[in-house]
C-alpha cells in the first residue's frame, strides 16, 4: 500500500533568494516532484547596455551581496580581457587575496549560520545563541573576521570599492594587513576547533548519493579560484573560458526564472564539491587532512557532502591568504596609474566564486560603452542539478514520511548553497 | 512600546546585501535579539508572524504578483522601512527603465523565449510608487550602524533622521584630496552623506548610492562643473545609476 506524499515548500528558507519545493505521490496520478525558482528577474545583461566599461563592475557586483567580491573580479577580468589590459603581479595577488577573504566569509555565514540549524534541527541560529552558545561565539568570531578581512582588502565587505579596471584604486594599510595575518594565523586553530563541531554533526547529513558531471575551474599551478580552464569529471582535457557557451548550454524551463545547464550529463554540480572533485589533490596538507577527517576522501557523490567541502575550502583560503599577505608585505604597495588604451573588443572572465563558477562576457564599442553583456551564474547552473537529485531521492527516501522528506529536500537545497538573487533572484518547497 | 518590537525582513528584486549588512552585525544581532523579536527574515530562520511592528523591506518592485505581496505586508505592518537603494529608489534594478523597450529587455536576457508568463516583469518601481514608506534607509549596500541607530531609536518611539549635508562634508573631514582635483567626477557636492565618505576614502568618486540631500546645492554644484570642466549631463547619467532623479528633485 502506497502513502500518499504532499510536500509544498513556499519560499525555502535560509538560503539567498527565493526557492519552491513541490511534492505531489498520489495513488493514480503523475508524480510530482519539482524544484522551482521563481525569483523576480532583474535584467543585469540589459541594464549595463550602454554603460561606461568602469561603470559595470560597479553594477555587476550588484547581481549579489554574498559573492559581490566574486561578481566584481569576473566582471573586471572579461573587461580586461576585453581591451586587452594586462594587470601587474601585484594586483593579481591583491586579487586572489580578496576572493580568498570571500570564500571564507560566505563559506562561514553559510555553514554556521545557514546549515547548522539543520544539524541540531532547530529553526535558525538564534535558539543556538542559547543553547550552543560557544559554537555561535566561534562561528560569529571566524565571520567577523572574514568580514574586516575584505574590509582591509578592498575597502567595503559587501560590493568591494578598491577593486578597479586595471588595478586598485587604493592599496590595503601595511600594519592592518600585519594584524590581518596575526588573526588568520589564529584562526587555523578555530577553524580547527570548528571542524571538529562539524564532525560532531556530520552524521546528520543524509548518506545520499547521486554521480553526476562536476564542473570548475583548473589550473596546473594552484587549487583555482581566482584563474584556470574549465574541467569537468568527464572531460579528460581543460577547456578555455572562452568557449563557456558551449559547456554551460543555457535554457529555459517554466518552473524558474533562472535559466539551468548542462554539458555531458542530463545536468552538472558546481559549487565547493565540484572544485573538491576536480582539484583535490592541489589542497594544502591541511586542508587535506581536514577533509579526510569529516569524510571527504577523494571524489565524493553525496551532494550534502558540498558543506563539508565549505569546510575544507576555509582551512585552505586562511593558508593561501597568508601566503598572499607575506607575498605582499614584502613589495612596496603603490596606487598604479592608469595605463591602458580603452577601445573596442569583446571578452570573458571566469572565477570561482563560493556558489561556484562564474562567467561574464561584454563586447565593447570604440569609446569603452557595453554593448552586449552575458553573466552566467553558479547557482543557476546548479537547478537542473538539484531536479535530478529530488528524482532520485524521492523514491530513496518516501518511507521516512513527509515531513522528514521535506526537511530533507530543503536541506538538500541549503547545501547547494544556493544563491538565488544570483541566478536571478528565488527558492519555495510546494508539496502538492 | 511595551513589550519588544516584532521586526521583520522582506527582500524584493535586489542583491539581498543590505540584509546582509545585517547579519554582518555578529555579536550586534545577538544584542538586536535583546532589544526586539526577529519574527520574519527568510534569509537566516524559519517562521512566519501575522503582524509587524517594524516591517524591513529590500528591493524593487517589478512584478504584479510582487505588488500584491507588499501591498498586503504593508497593511499588517505598523512602520515600513525601505531598507536599502533598490527599496528607495529603485536602486540598481532601475536601470532596466532605461531602456525604452521592455520587450527588448526581456530579449537581451531570454532571447526568443522571452514572452514565457512566468519571466514577466514591469518598469521598476521604488518601494514607495506602491504603497506608502514611513522611513528610509538608504545606500547601496546600507551602512549597517545607520541600520541599528534605525532600530533602537524606532524602538523608543523616535522618528530617526537622515544625515542632511553632502558627503564632501565627511569627506573633507577625512582630509581627503577632492577627487575633482585628481581628475575625476564626482556626486559628493549633491549626495546625502551618512556613508563617511567611503566610495572617495577608497580612492573612488561618489556615486550617490544614498540618493541626494533635500535641497542640493545647485549653483555650487554647477560652479564645480565649469571649474573643471564637465557638463551637466555627465552628471545626470552618473546619478542615474543608483536610480536617483537626475532632476535632483527630492
Amino acid at each position: 500500500m502506497s502513502e500518499n506524499i504532499k510536500v509544498d515548500v513556499h519560499h525555502i528558507t535560509r538560503v539567498e533568494g527565493h526557492g519552491n519545493i513541490k511534492v505531489n505521490l498520489e495513488e493514480g496520478k503523475p508524480d510530482v516532484v519539482e524544484w522551482q525558482v521563481p525569483e523576480a528577474p532583474r535584467f543585469f545583461e540589459a541594464m549595463v547596455v550602454g554603460r561606461e566599461y568602469h561603470e559595470v563592475a560597479t553594477i555587476t557586483s550588484r547581481i549579489c551581496g554574498i559573492c559581490s567580491v566574486g561578481h566584481t573580479l569576473a566582471s573586471l577580468k572579461a573587461t580586461e580581457n576585453a581591451m586587452g589590459i594586462k594587470i601587474s603581479e601585484t594586483t593579481t595577488v591583491l586579487r586572489e587575496l580578496l576572493k580568498h577573504g570571500e570564500t571564507l566569509q560566505s563559506h562561514i555565514l553559510h555553514v554556521g549560520y545557514l546549515v547548522t540549524p539543520d544539524l541540531l534541527r532547530v529553526g535558525s541560529v538564534l535558539p543556538l545563541i542559547k543553547t550552543h552558545t560557544d559554537v555561535v561565539l566561534l562561528v560569529t568570531k571566524i565571520h567577523r573576521l572574514s568580514n574586516e578581512f575584505c574590509d582591509i582588502v578592498g575597502g567595503r565587505t559587501t560590493h568591494p570599492i578598491r577593486a578597479r579596471v586595471g588595478k586598485f584604486s587604493k592599496m590595503p594599510d601595511k600594519k592592518q594587513l600585519v594584524s590581518l595575518k596575526e588573526r588568520l594565523v589564529e584562526s587555523v586553530s578555530d577553524l580547527k576547533a570548528l571542524a571538529e563541531v562539524v564532525k560532531s554533526l556530520a552524521g546528520e547529513l543524509p548518506d545520499f548519493t547521486r554521480e553526476t558531471e562536476y564542473l570548475s575551474l583548473t589550473n596546473k599551478n594552484a587549487y583555482a579560484f581566482y584563474e584556470g580552464d574549465c574541467i569537468t569529471t568527464d572531460i579528460k582535457a581543460p577547456l578555455p573560458i572562452s568557449g563557456y557557451k558551449e559547456i554551460v548550454n543555457e535554457f529555459i524551463v517554466p518552473q524558474s526564472t533562472a535559466k539551468y545547464g548542462k554539458f555531458n550529463r542530463e545536468s552538472f554540480m558546481v559549487g565547493a564539491l565540484a572544485r573538491y572533485n576536480n582539484n583535490h589533490t592541489q589542497l594544502t596538507d591541511l586542508s587535506k587532512s581536514v577533509a579526510e577527517m569529516l569524510g571527504l576522501n577523494g571524489v565524493c557523490y553525496n551532494p550534502y557532502m558540498n558543506n563539508i567541502a565549505q569546510v575544507v575550502e576555509c582551512v585552505f583560503a586562511v593558508e593561501k591568504s597568508i601566503e598572499c599577505i607575506d607575498w605582499l608585505l614584502a613589495k612596496d604597495l603603490k596606487v598604479e596609474d592608469d595605463f591602458f588604451e580603452v577601445k573596442a573588443g569583446s571578452g570573458s572572465g571566469s572565477v570561482e566564486v563560493p556558489r561556484g563558477i562564474l562567467f561574464h562576457e561584454y563586447e565593447y564599442d570604440d569609446n569603452g560603452l557595453c554593448v552586449n553583456a552575458n553573466c552566467v551564474i553558479p547557482t543557476n547552473l546548479n537547478h537542473n542539478n538539484i531536479q535530478l537529485d529530488f528524482e532520485k531521492m524521492v523514491p530513496e527516501m518516501k518511507h521516512l514520511g513527509e515531513k522528514e522528506l521535506q526537511f530533507r529536500m530543503e536541506m538538500l537545497v541549503r547545501a547547494y548553497d544556493p544563491c538565488i538573487s544570483c541566478s536571478t533572484h528565488y527558492l519555495n518547497i510546494e508539496f502538492k | 512600546m511595551g513589550a519588544k518590537p516584532k521586526v521583520a525582513f522582506f527582500d524584493f528584486a535586489s542583491c539581498e546585501g543590505c540584509q546582509l549588512q545585517i547579519a554582518n552585525l555578529e555579536e550586534e544581532v545577538i544584542g538586536l535579539a535583546e532589544l526586539v523579536d526577529i519574527v520574519e527574515f527568510r534569509e537566516i530562520l524559519t517562521g512566519k508572524a501575522p503582524e509587524y511592528d517594524i516591517a524591513f523591506i529590500e528591493g524593487a518592485i517589478t512584478r504584479d504578483v510582487d505588488e500584491k505581496k507588499i501591498k498586503d505586508i504593508r497593511s499588517r505592518s505598523k512602520v515600513l522601512v525601505a531598507l536599502g537603494q533598490c527599496a528607495v529608489s529603485g536602486g540598481i534594478p532601475r536601470l532596466k527603465n532605461n531602456n525604452p523597450s521592455l520587450d527588448n529587455v526581456k530579449k537581451m536576457v531570454y532571447g526568443d523565449k522571452y514572452n514565457m508568463p512566468h519571466l514577466d516583469t514591469y518598469p521598476t518601481k521604488a518601494v514607495n510608487e506602491v504603497v506608502k514608506v514611513d522611513l528610509y534607509l538608504p545606500g547601496c549596500p546600507i551602512n549597517n550602524k545607520e541600520f541599528l541607530r534605525f532600530v533602537k531609536e524606532i524602538s523608543l518611539g523616535i522618528m530617526p533622521k537622515l544625515p542632511n549635508y553632502p558627503v564632501c562634508v565627511e569627506c573633507k573631514l577625512k582630509e581627503n584630496e577632492c577627487l575633482f582635483d585628481l581628475g575625476q567626477i564626482c556626486l559628493g557636492p549633491l549626495a546625502r552623506a551618512g556613508c563617511d565618505a567611503i566610495c572617495p576614502s577608497n580612492g573612488v568618486p561618489c556615486e550617490a548610492c544614498r540618493g541626494t540631500v533635500d535641497n542640493p546645492n545647485k549653483n555650487a554644484m554647477h560652479e564645480i562643473l565649469e571649474k573643471y570642466n564637465y557638463t551637466v549631463e555627465e552628471i545626470k547619467r552618473k546619478i542615474n545609476i543608483f536610480g536617483v532623479d537626475p532632476e535632483v528633485k527630492k
